[in-house]
């Protein structure tokens, strides 16, 4: 089973009933869109209890096609990366 | 950004009061750390996914020490940032 955006909805629907189905989906969309913007903007996104999204500025490197091992430079690159907390780890450890 | 000024944003974005914007947060986030916690992955398009990685039991050593131990088997998560924000945070470098 995956989980996806509307499984996100589905469950903002049913826990606020204030919420109708078009502002449950309109919640769902700006958590994840302010998320986004936080980490495009280069500022790390913390949040406590589910872990860490960070930001990292990447060197570029030497390195090599491996399918071919034809020798290329990988620009430099910023990315992100996921540390989860350690409530989350013990969560899914139980 | 962290949990309560990602909540004060949400608040504003959808004109709620914070109290609801932060049940709508914490919903979101209980219901991704339950999925995971029942092994499930996770796939939202744009943002990124969520794997659980599986490993068997192996024997480290205490890098201080350098002492032997037996490391028990566990689950780690692993996300894969999704192609849409790969893309716009590197182009925002």
């Amino acid at each position: 089973m995956t989980l996806t955006k509307a499984d996100l909805v589905q469950q903002v629907y049913k826990n606020h009933e204030g919420l109708t189905k078009a502002q449950a989906t309109a919640s769902v969309e700006a958590f994840l869109r302010l998320s986004k913007d936080s980490l495009i903007d280069g500022s790390d996104l913390l949040l406590s209890g589910f872990g860490k999204f960070n930001v990292k500025d990447k060197n570029s490197r030497r390195g090599r096609n491996p399918q071919t091992g034809q020798e290329l430079t990988l620009d430099a690159r910023r990315v992100v990366t996921f540390k989860p907390s350690g409530i989350l780890r013990e969560k899914i450890n139980k | 950004m962290n949990k309560s000024e990602l909540i004060e944003a949400l608040a504003q974005d959808i004109a709620v009061p914070h109290r609801e914007a932060a049940a709508i947060t914490n919903t979101v986030i209980d219901t991704m750390t339950e999925a995971l916690a029942r092994g499930e992955s996770i796939e939202i398009r744009g943002f990124g996914s969520f794997v659980i990685k599986n490993y068997g039991s192996y024997e480290g050593r205490n890098p201080k020490t350098g002492k032997k131990i037996k490391v028990s088997p566990k689950k780690l998560p692993f996300f894969k940032v999704g192609k849409d924000l790969r893309e716009q945070v590197n182009k925002n470098r």
